[in-house]
């Protein structure tokens, strides 16, 4: 495909036209690796999860729809990035996390130590009873008081 | 709630719910003829940051305030909406007019339930104001969650109040005491003995002060040995032995006894309770681990109990007695002699913590390795096909590495521990040596008392260093317990009903009421409405992925629904106990599994009291007893794992059996037939015709040409019921289900094609 034709109408949907001058209202773009490679593979998936466009590299768009799947992303994507665990309610679970994010301070209730999962070595990704997804970038680089706690579970 | 009531109602409305910080603020806001229907509160910003923030719909209006004193409002008009999405955990709610998007709300899944009183509240008062009709509030107050009717004031619905997340408490070991309790009298004579048999072991080191005091320093003074006293107290000494000897064989052995009985009883509850929690806790346990937290950890809790603990008891009891013992003699001296005590109890302490976390760590690192085996020797077929070998058994040194490095860390300290306290009781010793030859010279004990503190604290910092090892074991027996209680704590999500209600006669209706279900975050069904009627048969057809089987599961109740309600002759499923409404359905699965035993055996597993001639009656309705009949034993042929080797329409003939036999009402065929070839598809198929017959069914299948009897054929699509209908009428219509099938028969030719290619080759 060559052009990205890529809008948003008023209700806020991206609208994408493809060669065929057909439009799509309600586009979404959806991150191939969203974990180890973020940026690379997105692709723009129709209403009824059709992939209509495969964007290689986001930083290789023209500046206009980048913007827009950018913005898109940054509205759909919710996966806190852990960057403190301030107290755990109890070593057994269900436990209660009180965490500090890169979105914010939160709780969070743990269900079972199964639900932290080793994506790679260092990186993990914590679901919690609602189903948020709450990432560990790396491990070994959080400070010791949540290193600690976190081993626990481990 | 009705517009007619005439007080504000926000206090009687929500008073015990919404929360303080909000409150005050709301109430200055809503006027004194409105009324506050629902609210939500949010946890996220528009940024998707965490914040506090407030939407509420009232009779007239929606509001919404991202602090107590920043509010928007919108008067309510009919060319509004407000929608309810969700997806990776986060609700948003959209609120548009005709033209274009309004406002937008975010907040985290948690709170789905007040987001959706809000939207329908909302809903409902605009529907009023497009048709002119008065709002009327639902007539029975519904649990919006699960739809079960409500008691007035009934603070949460008892069917949803499941999410228990209190933490158990971390005294894990004494919870073990719950299966202690059925033996306490045995454990009491137990520890009745224990104290008999210590005191008689303290006796002996007591004999030796009158032995060196009256008989063996007279002697060096150049006085005659008195052989009566010699005697009477090496008498006391053989005597106090056999005594010990005696009662430490009662005391050990009945102790023994209980707390094997205690491991047995907890291997067999545990057990018992992992059976009963849903298909979802299975689904996200590995076996590996389960199997060692039942077996060797049960086992590990066991040892602990018969061994560690009953000798930590011992001496705990000896360093009491000896303590008495010694004070009574010269308290001096015996300050001196207890005075390392605290010092190694503190250190003791100390080293616990790292312990208890270490061990805590090598099992989670030992279930690992095991996991590692569970997984690649089932899947072995795989590992093979594809040379992973290597990889495999990289893995697996890999996790055995971790395992190693782990125990190496904790060695570490551990290693340390040992040796330390037999120093501490060196040095203790020194210092009773010291201190005793200075009372000694100035006379304030004798040497008898001198020989007895030493001859009794031998033993006692001998207990000390034997009690330093019951550190490791209770930390790992905690550890162990912790993990078995785990299991025991977690709460089926799939409840026994409170007030179980009876399930009479079932008929076979099936009410499926506005069921939504979530898989963690992922929405797998949303607002599936279904009615089925007593002895029909639906044919649930989609791509995979559309959610038929999880529609399937919910009905069989390995699922609890998430939204919404499914009844079974009108009776919520959720209100009867699960194993009598399971023994009303009969299920036969894609790939059937059949246990270890005879053939009989798994045909009668859903029925174990039936006779020779109802198996048999089964197995020829099922098509299963001809080819049985060839079996070298027939129906006494072993099957499963280890067993004689079935092909794969046979197994299903059986599992059609094994259905058949318990006569249920209702009948689930999940792609029953798709994992075999079209000609035992067709033995196969003419076995389930006589199983549907007058039962309830519900088939899914992928080929759609199974499904040509069904009464309705349901298409799903993406969680939701797209069209019902039968199948020419679903033709006719060109719509889901049309494209399905055309699509199927194009596969199909082209199948066929590739097939007929393939033979001709030959």
């Amino acid at each position: 495909m060559s052009n990205l034709n890529l809008q948003r109408n008023g209700f806020g949907q991206l609208v994408l036209t493809d060669d065929a001058g057909q439009a799509h209202e309600g586009v979404v773009p959806v991150r191939a690796f969203a974990v180890t490679a973020p940026d690379d593979g997105i692709a723009l998936v129709s209403v009824d999860g059709r992939e209509l466009y495969w964007i290689e590299r986001l930083a290789d768009l023209p500046d206009g729809p980048r913007q827009l799947v950018a913005e898109e992303l940054a509205n759909r994507e919710f996966m806190p990035e852990i960057h403190r665990v301030r107290h755990v309610s109890s070593f057994a679970t269900p436990s209660r996390w009180e965490v500090e994010t890169d979105r914010g301070e939160t709780s969070f209730v743990l269900k079972a130590e199964d639900d932290i999962r080793r994506l790679t070595h260092h990186t993990l990704l914590i679901a919690d009873s609602h189903g948020v997804h709450y990432l560990i970038r790396d491990r070994q680089a959080l400070d010791k008081g949540s290193k600690r706690l976190l081993d626990r579970f481990l | 709630m009705t517009n007619e009531s005439t007080q504000p109602t926000l206090a009687q409305f929500s008073a015990g719910k919404l929360p303080e910080a909000w409150r005050g603020s709301l109430s200055r806001q809503i006027g004194a003829d409105e009324t506050l229907l629902a609210w939500l509160e949010l946890d996220l910003d528009p940024q998707l940051r965490f914040a506090a923030g407030l939407v509420a719909v009232t009779n007239r209006r929606l509001l919404a305030a991202s602090d107590a004193n920043t509010w928007q409002e919108w008067p309510l008009s009919a060319d509004l909406a407000l929608l309810r999405r969700d997806h990776a955990g986060v609700g948003s709610l959209e609120f548009k007019n005709a033209t274009a998007l309004i406002c937008r709300w975010r907040y985290t899944l948690g709170r789905d339930v007040s987001a959706k009183q809000v939207a329908d509240h909302f809903e409902r008062q605009v529907d009023g104001l497009r048709s002119g009709k008065p709002v009327i509030a639902p007539e029975e107050t519904l649990c919006p969650v699960c739809k079960t009717p409500q008691t007035p004031g009934q603070e949460e619905c008892p069917t949803c109040a499941k999410n228990v997340d209190a933490p158990p408490s971390t005294w894990t070991l004494f919870r073990l005491w719950r299966f202690a309790r059925p033996y306490q009298w045995q454990l009491l004579s137990g520890f009745l003995l224990m104290l008999a048999s210590t005191a008689a072991t303290l006796v002996p080191p007591y004999l030796t002060m009158p032995l060196m005091d009256e008989v063996l320093v007279p002697y060096q003074n150049g006085k005659p040995i008195d052989e009566g006293t010699v005697l009477l107290l090496l008498g006391g000494l053989f005597g106090a032995a056999m005594l010990a000897w005696s009662l430490g064989w009662a005391k050990t052995y009945i102790l023994a006894l209980v707390s094997e009985r205690i491991g047995a009883d907890l291997r067999t509850i545990t057990y018992d309770h992992l059976l009963r929690l849903s298909l979802e806790y299975f689904g996200g346990k590995r076996t590996g681990d389960l199997m060692s937290r039942i077996g060797s950890e049960s086992d590990r809790i066991c040892v602990f109990l018969s061994l560690h603990l009953l000798d930590f008891a011992t001496d705990v009891l000896m360093i009491g007695m000896t303590a008495v013992i010694l004070f009574s003699i010269n308290p001096w001296l015996a300050l001196v002699t207890l005075l390392p005590l605290p010092f190694i109890a503190w250190m003791i302490h100390v080293v616990r913590d790292k312990l208890r976390y270490g061990f805590e760590q090598i099992d989670r690192v030992w279930s690992e390795v095991t996991s590692v085996l569970a997984d690649t020797i089932p899947g072995i077929r795989v590992v093979k096909a594809f040379a992973q070998e290597r990889r495999e058994a990289t893995r697996f040194r890999e996790a055995n590495a971790h395992n190693l490095a782990v125990n190496d860390r904790v060695n570490k300290v551990w290693s340390l521990f040992s040796p330390t306290v037999t120093l501490m009781t060196e040095i203790g010793l020194l210092v009773v040596w010291a201190f005793g030859i200075w009372q000694v010279s100035r006379n304030d004990i004798t040497v008898g008392v001198l020989m007895a503190f030493l001859a009794y604290i031998g033993r006692f910092y001998g207990r000390l260093d034997s009690m330093s090892r019951i550190v490791s074991v209770t930390q790992k027996a905690a550890a162990g317990a912790k993990r078995i209680f785990d299991i025991l704590d977690h709460v089926s999500s799939v409840p026994e009903p409170t007030k179980p209600v009876d399930l009479p006669e079932v008929k076979g209706g099936i009410t499926v009421t506005d069921v939504g279900f979530r898989y963690g975050n992922r929405g797998v069904l949303r607002g599936v409405d279904l009615d089925i009627a007593p002895g029909e048969m639906i044919g649930l057809v989609g791509h995979s992925g559309s959610g038929k089987s999880t529609l399937v599961n919910l009905i069989c109740r390995f699922y609890d629904v998430t939204e919404g309600s499914i009844k079974v002759d009108g009776i919520d499923i959720r209100s009867v106990p699960v194993a009598d409404y399971r023994r009303h359905i009969g299920l036969v699965l894609q790939e059937p599994f059949l246990f270890f035993g005879t053939i009989a055996e798994n045909i009668a597993y859903g029925k174990p009291g039936a006779t020779r001639a109802e198996i048999v009656a089964a197995a020829r309705a099922a098509h299963a007893h001809e080819f049985i009949l060839r079996l070298p034993h027939g129906y006494d042929s072993l099957v499963g794992e280890r067993g004689q080797a079935l092909s794969g329409g046979e197994r299903q003939r059986i599992s059609i059996a094994r259905a058949l036999l318990i006569d249920p009402r209702i009948l689930i065929l999940d792609e029953a037939t798709s994992a075999v070839d079209t000609e035992t598809e067709l033995e196969i198929q003419s076995a389930l015709d006589n199983l549907i017959r007058g039962r309830t069914t519900i088939a899914i299948a992928h080929r759609l040409s199974t499904l040509r009897k069904a009464d309705r054929l349901v298409v799903m699509d993406r969680g939701q019921v797209v069209e019902t209908g039968q199948h020419d009428d679903l033709i006719e219509r060109q719509g889901a289900y049309y494209r399905l099938y055309t699509a199927q028969t194009k596969q199909l030719d082209a199948i066929e094609g590739r097939v007929s290619e393939e033979n001709g080759d030959e």
